[in-house]
């Protein structure tokens, strides 16, 4: 018998015999012939214990990780610090394998931690509602625009070329089909996205403007002027945050006049993974909560009237709305959601500036120091944690050189600007020790002299 | 049987826990020059602070979330029957292989030469489904099964494109899940809605009737949300492709089916996987989950980029070349985490052993079914497979409706199952209690149920009050949707109570 089933062949006959059933075949009975599977699936196992893990550490042997390397890639996804509680508490079966909320009395404590992430997400972007959150922060984008041609009735919308190019081809994989023009707003010399042609672009019928803040190449864009632009128009500003550790150091998107703020939480306490599963946000103004997609906890009262939590405004939903829903979204990132609320708690206010500041400092001395030993930082200094640096060689080879140190490298730029030959985008957050920037720069620059 | 209440401890939200001065990080001390951030950005850029957030200490969030967890019910705890979820039991060996710091501690954009190991688990793993579906290519991008959906719609999109087919129509039966519609719309078509006949099937000749030149697929959930199986789905195929239209299966329910059938045979063209249902991955209290969609020959160069591949050398690598492929759904490769974990729990199992945890979650439906039937109401006797739906009808002349029923099941220990859906049982209760459950639990729910649908009788009251030992009583939803308080603010005054806090709405 299979280690993961709970009936013996007696209990089977036993039950059957219940049911007046001479073999579990019979119960199958309805698929016709025709379609039959007349033989066994061709799988490997069963495998024991040992022998899955042994086949796992195999497999892990054959990669390189951030434990034993040195990083110095981001692009999207960020080596960062995970407190040790955040694995301690999510492992708990109570949280990890529970179903989504949909019995409010037995699910209690899946409920509250949303409603506090979504506090959470409030107070980082300084918005005033957020989602239990999405996929992750390309699909939220996505999520974003959909939501400002909902509520704007506009079907035309300019985005920055430095929004992350993964991002920029979900979202143009969920448009394709619609009806939408989506102009693309070129960089300016700063590695910043060109304002002064978005405000020639946007009409009265722009539906919103879109950057990312710190931008892909980890420039940091003028959101005010950017919101100033949008308002013009009647049309919102969307933001993408793909580095949320930066808002430790930087004004709020809404502050700054940020109608919706998207972005992707890996960086609060989700490990690499490899690319997921990791947790998109979203969170927006108050008064157009109801247009928000994917689920949302509000705050209540029992029967006896005390304080309680629920899934809330559910006639948006599919289940409810179907085809007239704000979205097809049923499973969100919950327990994604639950790490980087943790992160944020462990945090807390001192920790997220503290962090943020570590980041910023890495990075400006990574960006000294090869800038003193010759390398040209292509846009200055306007950055957090994240600039682009000339290499003198192409960035696959100067890679490979790292790789042969142990150290992942940068990320070439040019597989997404083909003008960007020779042009490496570097990530320098707290986890770096000045003795890997040393190194690294050291490499770097032996590369940038040779050539 | 009655469960004895569990512990409730009382629990602030965090920022009510919150002290100045507190906190609960440690990072080491700066090792370079600190850098000012005035240096490089105007004043306007920067912030001070983050406005509320928590000030705890590191033992407070222990405390904190230890608390909240124990107010969920989960499946390592009991029986979790809701229908069309597969609340199976998630393997510990799973969670083990994937915190091997080897597989998760991998940056997504790290070249294919320093990641063959991750990259040979997703193009295991997409050999594998292709097996147990019989379909001709995976990918694994799609995050949720919904995010699948939308996927394979798009594909069908990209399918007729390339034939210049401006297709309009998606058919729909009406006993599909509300992601399906919603996927469809999010795609550009207009959704019809197909009946189901009196079998609980697709009616097939509303089928054939709403089936003309401007269909460009039909979405069939099998075995359906009634939990019964779509015998003529080999036929609905064939009639789809005389029209040039598609066959998409949502797989949100094949549990039922693996080593019996493979919807390669049945002429689907494009289908989703639940990894977080059918292939053990923990549900997380709402996610992650994972939608890898499979296809047929014809669909397959519509696949999204990048798939995992083999190199005649022997090496993997990230496949981009596809130049019709309907692009990205999701940044890097999808919920990779849920693709270790669904491998490993594969190859724990072997194909002998899938086949036989199909043939054990329908066993255990067919056993509720069994004991159930004459207490609730049967609306589609057909043979059920995996789920059985039940409706409250006997019930409802008592006073006691489905959800009364679903809340006193908790007083019992045990999850309620899935109320109110399918859509065209009206009181619906959908159970699945899943190969996981064995005699003893199965039997529990069973008198369960008896004892409940015996108080329904003699003292209803009991029942249209329930729950009466968890940690809250019913929870008012109306209030929660009409005067929404969607976030923590801090009060204008400061001593009010929460629950007084909770009265004023603020």
């Amino acid at each position: 018998m299979f280690r993961y089933l709970s009936l013996t062949e007696q209990e089977k006959q036993r039950m059957l015999q219940a049911m007046g059933r001479g073999s579990t075949d019979e119960l199958f009975a309805a698929i016709p012939e025709n379609i039959r599977l007349k033989r066994n699936l061709d799988i490997p196992g069963p495998l024991s214990e040992t022998e899955v893990l042994r086949f796992f550490k195999e497999l892990a042997a054959r990669n390189f990780h951030a434990d034993d390397n040195a990083y110095f890639l981001g692009a999207g996804a960020y080596h960062h610090f995970v407190p040790v509680v955040i694995d301690a508490l999510i492992s708990r079966a109570e949280f990890f394998t529970a179903y989504t909320p949909y019995q409010p009395e037995v699910a209690q404590g899946t409920l509250q931690s949303i409603f506090e992430f979504q506090t959470l997400i409030c107070q980082l972007t300084g918005l005033d509602v957020a989602n239990a959150s999405l996929y992750d922060g390309s699909t939220a984008l996505a999520e974003a625009l959909l939501m400002a041609e909902r509520t704007r009735g506009r079907r035309h919308f300019v985005l920055s070329s430095l929004v992350h190019p993964q991002y920029r081809a979900v979202v143009s994989t969920y448009t394709r089909n619609m009806e939408w023009k989506i102009d693309l707003l070129a960089r300016t010399s700063q590695g910043l996205t060109h304002l002064d042609a978005a405000a020639s672009l946007m009409t009265d019928s722009t539906a919103a403007l879109v950057v990312q803040y710190p931008n892909f190449l980890g420039g940091i864009e003028d959101l005010s002027r950017a919101a100033a632009l949008a308002r013009r128009h009647g049309a919102m500003l969307v933001v993408a945050v793909a580095e949320p550790i930066a808002l430790g150091l930087l004004q709020s998107p809404g502050a700054l006049g940020a109608d919706i703020c998207v972005g992707e939480a890996q960086a609060l306490g989700i490990p690499l993974s490899y690319g997921g599963p990791y947790a998109g946000f979203f969170s927006t103004r108050d008064d157009l909560k109801r247009h928000m997609p994917g689920r949302i906890v509000g705050q209540t009262v029992d029967a006896d009237g005390q304080r309680g939590f629920v899934l809330t405004l559910a006639t948006r939903e599919q289940h409810i709305r179907r085809e007239k829903a704000t979205s097809n979204i049923c499973t969100n990132e919950g327990l994604c959601a639950l790490m980087s609320s943790i992160f944020m708690c462990t945090l807390g206010k001192d920790g997220m500036k503290e962090l943020a500041k570590q980041n910023f400092s890495k990075a400006h001395y990574a960006a000294d120091q090869l800038e003193r030993r010759g390398n040209k930082i292509v846009y200055g200094r306007r950055f957090f944690n994240e600039f682009v640096v000339t290499a003198g060689a192409p960035v696959a080879r100067i890679n490979a050189r790292l790789a042969a140190e142990g150290i992942v490298g940068g990320y070439d730029l040019s597989r997404d600007y083909p003008e960007m030959a020779n042009q490496m985008l570097v990530c320098v957050t707290e986890q770096n020790t000045r003795q890997e920037i040393d190194r690294f720069v050291q490499i770097l620059s032996a590369a940038e002299t040779a050539a | 049987m009655r469960t004895d209440p569990i512990v409730n401890i009382r629990e602030s939200l965090i920022f009510e826990r919150s002290t100045p001065g507190k906190t609960a990080y440690s990072l080491p001390p700066l090792d370079v020059p600190a850098a000012d951030p005035r240096s490089a950005l105007e004043p306007a850029l920067l912030r001070d602070e983050i406005d509320d957030f928590p000030e705890v200490s590191e033992f407070d969030i222990v405390r904190h979330f230890t608390r909240l967890s124990t107010w969920n019910y989960h499946i390592d705890i009991g029986m979790y029957p809701l229908g069309s979820c597969t609340m199976k039991y998630n393997p510990k060996l799973n969670e083990k292989l994937w915190r091997i710091p080897g597989i998760s501690a991998c940056h997504p954009l790290q070249d294919d030469s320093l990641a063959q190991g991750n990259l040979q688990i997703q193009f295991e793993l997409q050999q594998i489904l292709r097996e147990i579906t019989g379909m001709a290519g995976v990918s694994l991008q799609p995050a949720a099964g919904a995010h699948g959906e939308l996927t394979g719609i798009l594909m069908a999109r990209a399918y007729h494109n390339s034939r210049n087919q401006r297709r309009k129509f998606v058919l729909i039966p009406d006993s599909a899940h509300g992601t399906n519609p919603a996927s469809a719309a999010i795609a550009g078509y207009q959704v019809r809605s197909i009946p189901s006949n009196a079998d609980g099937r697709v009616d097939f000749d509303k089928f054939r009737e709403a089936l003309h030149d401007d269909v460009a697929c039909l979405m069939l959930t099998n075995p359906n949300t009634l939990g019964i199986f779509e015998r003529r789905i080999r036929e609905i195929a064939d009639l789809l492709h005389e029209k040039d239209a598609l066959l998409y299966m949502d797989g949100a329910n094949f549990n039922a089916l693996m080593g019996y059938t493979r919807p390669g045979e049945m002429g689907v063209d494009v289908m989703h996987l639940n990894l977080h249902k059918t292939f053990s991955t923990p549900h997380g209290g709402g996610g992650p989950g994972a939608g890898p969609v499979a296809v047929s020959r014809r669909l397959e160069p519509f696949l999204p980029v990048p798939l995992a591949a083999k190199k005649q050398d022997g090496t993997y690598c990230l496949d981009f070349n596809r130049p019709q492929s309907i692009g990205r759904v999701r940044a890097f490769m999808g919920n990779f985490g849920m693709h270790a974990r669904a491998l490993g729990y594969i190859l724990s199992c072997g194909g002998a052993g899938l086949k036989e945890i199909s043939e054990t979650a329908v066993l255990n439906a067919n056993y509720l079914r069994h004991r159930l039937q004459g207490l609730l109401d049967l609306p589609y006797r057909q043979d059920s497979f995996h789920e059985v739906v039940f409706s409250d009808k006997l019930q409802t002349k008592k006073g006691v409706k489905t959800l009364d029923l679903a809340k006193r099941l908790m007083d019992f220990g045990f999850h309620p199952p899935t109320i109110y859906f399918p859509l065209i049982v009206p009181g619906a209760l959908m159970i699945e209690p899943t190969e996981s459950e064995g005699l003893q639990e199965l039997d529990a729910f069973v008198e369960a149920m008896q004892s409940i649908l015996r108080e329904a009788e003699e003292n209803p009251e009991i029942v249209v009050t329930a729950p009466h030992t968890t940690k809250l009583r019913r929870l008012d939803e109306t209030r929660a949707a009409r005067q929404t308080v969607l976030r923590w603010r801090r009060a204008p005054e400061q001593d009010k109570t929460p629950r007084e806090a909770a009265r004023a709405g603020d």
